[in-house]
């Protein structure tokens, strides 16, 4: 019997028995719909704890200067001086896996506006901190690379200086402002970050072109520390391998030599992330096992009770020509049919439960491919699996039996 | 009128009830030639059931040659049978035995799904001229709840006809119809007869034997009469000498 003849038997017997039909496909409907809604929550809350952790910077690398001996002196690292724009271009070109890199000159000063002053740190940046750090902007804009070139006397403001600087709220963006005697015109202002987790004001800052603390203000070349960002959170054990490698070149180390800098991540902050992301999808594939396996001991109950209730069906098609293979694809297609229509039903379901949830109660979600594949392709697989059984049950019958049945 | 349709030689059909054989045939031998109207009559008990069953090919016999249309069944396997049923066996049951829910077209189009050789549109080409033999051209989308029992066995011979079968093999096909209905569905049997189609026509009615050109008469598993009926009745005229229907 031909495969177009197959489905087309299969599916008027299914039109005979719509509700039932049906009621069968609500079991892997259910169950497909809530694996792809589940799913969906997980990974977009996954993916929002990633953000939220990737905010805090879980992706920064610091290059630190190393501590080395000098005449059987270990010196303290920030004073050493080894790190230069040399290396921040070079791992700017070289390293695959790193998105951004910036250096950090910084010092401490009192910063003057009018009357008031206030002592805080001066960081020289280049633009790409902003994204490192992530730290946006709130009013006003951020510094170019133009700015850097030109070493211009341009910053930006944490709100613990603008609180101090410009108590009666108005605007400091476009006034001038004075740090260690150097006029610095305000052009920006940044978005509170608060305490960082270690106690610190994070917004008692003040960012300006690292060129312009470099030569206005230290007269130095070298940097107190460099700042990465890997591409991504799981990148960054190579991005720290790329930087280690780039920069025992730049500083032309042998193999012999001890790395004269540091390299840091956030490895602990990375480690409990994908544990945790790991036993999400643990828990989520258990549940979407349990129920397609539901669903499809429903569709053997309902396959079963369609076959001894079509006993004289069978007995009459076997009588006028079927053979016991016809029977059987005819009750596997018709298996196979609901579990199929039923499984793409439940994608549709599943993805507008997810956007349904995201509307209603705010929670973030994506839709996955692979929930969509896996869970659809289980459930076929499913039709296939518990249809076979009452499908050959049918097919073994013996015609002269089937067709006396009452 | 050399062409045996049947050809049955010493068929014995033996089974097993426990530790009990029961014999249901012993030694049936009788031929069926082409074009002939025979009923197969017998008492219950006497192996009617099992003689049908084993000349519909959903049966195979103990022991014995069974020929249809030359082929030996004795030896099919049960996929060879049922590519047998559905090119040379037509069935009327006695419970009409149509899927319900289903239109009469569908119903007679049934057996032709299991004939890989045809296309959808010979399909229904077929199965419309089946139905406009059994005179219920106007009918086709009814499903059985919307016929008669009368119709309703007429389309089971419908789809009987669709395969253009070598024999239409019917199982007391008037057994759930009045006098009326009867006769009505073995006018229409005669006049397939009339065209050519082989009748094997089993029953417990003696009245419904009349009909047919030949009876062979079964008990105890053995041909007992073997008598080919000089005086056929005409169904035609036996539905005319009934009194009117009343109309209350």
């Amino acid at each position: 019997m031909s495969a177009i003849n197959l489905i087309r038997i299969a599916l008027r017997a299914l039109q005979r028995n719509k509700l039932r039909a049906f009621l069968t496909m609500l079991g892997i409907i259910i169950g497909v719909a809530a694996v792809i809604a589940m799913v969906a929550i997980g990974e977009g809350s996954k993916e929002s704890i990633q953000s939220q952790l990737s905010a805090m910077g879980s992706n920064m690398i610091t290059i630190l200067p190393a501590s080395n001996v000098s005449g059987g002196v270990r010196i303290e690292g920030a004073s050493f001086q080894s790190l230069t724009i040399v290396d921040v271009k070079a791992i700017q070109k070289g390293a695959e896996h790193v998105a951004a890199v910036s250096p950090v000159s910084a010092t401490k000063g009192q910063a003057i506006y009018g009357a008031l002053n206030w002592p805080t740190s001066l960081q020289g940046v280049a633009p790409s901190y902003f994204e490192i750090r992530k730290l946006d902007i709130a009013d006003g804009v951020s510094f170019t690379d133009a700015d850097v070139g030109m070493a211009a006397k341009v910053c930006v403001l944490g709100k613990t200086v603008i609180d101090n600087l410009f108590p009666s709220g108005e605007s400091p963006v476009g006034k001038v402002i004075r740090l260690n005697s150097i006029p610095l015109q305000v052009i920006g202002t940044l978005v509170p970050k608060g305490q960082s987790s270690f106690g610190q004001d994070q917004d008692d800052i003040i960012l300006t072109p690292y060129t312009t603390v470099q030569k206005r203000i230290l007269a130095t070349i070298y940097f107190q520390s460099i700042y990465a960002s890997a591409v991504s959170e799981g990148t960054s054990v190579q991005a720290t391998d790329e930087i280690i490698d780039i920069l025992r070149e730049t500083h032309r180390l042998r193999a012999t030599d001890e790395n004269n800098f540091q390299v840091r991540t956030m490895e602990e902050l990375i480690k409990t992330l994908s544990s945790t992301s790991s036993l999400l999808t643990v828990l989520l594939t258990a549940i979407a096992g349990i129920s397609l396996v539901i669903g499809g001991i429903g569709i053997m109950n309902i396959m079963y009770v369609s076959v001894t209730e079509r006993t004289r069906e069978i007995g009459l098609r076997m009588s006028i020509g079927a053979r016991g293979i016809d029977i059987l694809l005819q009750f596997l297609v018709e298996a196979i049919i609901i579990s199929v229509t039923g499984g793409i039903i439940g994608v549709i379901l599943g993805i507008t439960a997810a956007k349904v949830i995201t509307l209603a109660l705010g929670w973030p979600t994506i839709v996955s491919e692979s929930s969509i594949v896996l869970s659809f392709m289980v459930c076929a697989l499913t039709g296939v699996f518990f249809g076979y059984y009452p499908a050959q049950a049918a097919s073994r019958l013996d015609p002269i039996e089937a067709l006396r049945y009452e | 009128m050399n062409n045996k349709i049947l050809e049955l030689q010493q068929i014995r059909r033996e089974f097993v009830m426990g530790t009990e054989i029961v014999r249901a045939l012993k030694g049936v031998s009788f031929d069926v030639h082409a074009g002939e109207f025979v009923t197969i009559m017998g008492s219950s008990g006497s192996g009617k059931t099992t003689l049908l069953n084993l000349l519909g090919c959903l049966d195979k016999p103990t022991s014995g040659e069974y020929l249809l249309d030359g082929v030996n069944v004795s030896h099919l396997s049960r996929n060879e049978l049922a590519r047998l049923r559905n090119r040379k066996i037509g069935f009327v049951f006695q419970a009409y035995n149509l899927l319900p829910r289903t239109s009469a077209l569908e119903n007679v189009e049934l057996p032709l799904f299991y004939n890989p050789a045809l296309s959808a549109s010979e399909r229904k080409e077929k199965a419309v001229k089946a139905l406009a033999a059994v005179k219920l051209a106007d009918r086709l989308d009814h499903t059985p709840s919307q016929l008669s029992g009368g119709q309703q066995q007429r389309v089971a011979i419908a789809r009987a006809l669709v395969n253009q079968p070598v024999m239409i093999l019917a199982d007391e096909a008037t057994g759930n119809l009045d006098t009326r209905t009867s006769y009505e569905i073995m006018s229409l049997m005669q006049d397939l007869n009339k065209d050519g189609k082989t009748i094997v026509f089993v029953t417990h009615e003696p009245d419904i034997a009349a009909f047919s050109s030949r009876t062979v008469m079964l008990r105890d598993g053995k041909v007992v009469k073997d008598t080919v009926n000089e005086n056929v009745r005409s169904a035609k005229e036996a539905l005319e000498a009934l009194p009117p229907a009343d109309d209350y």
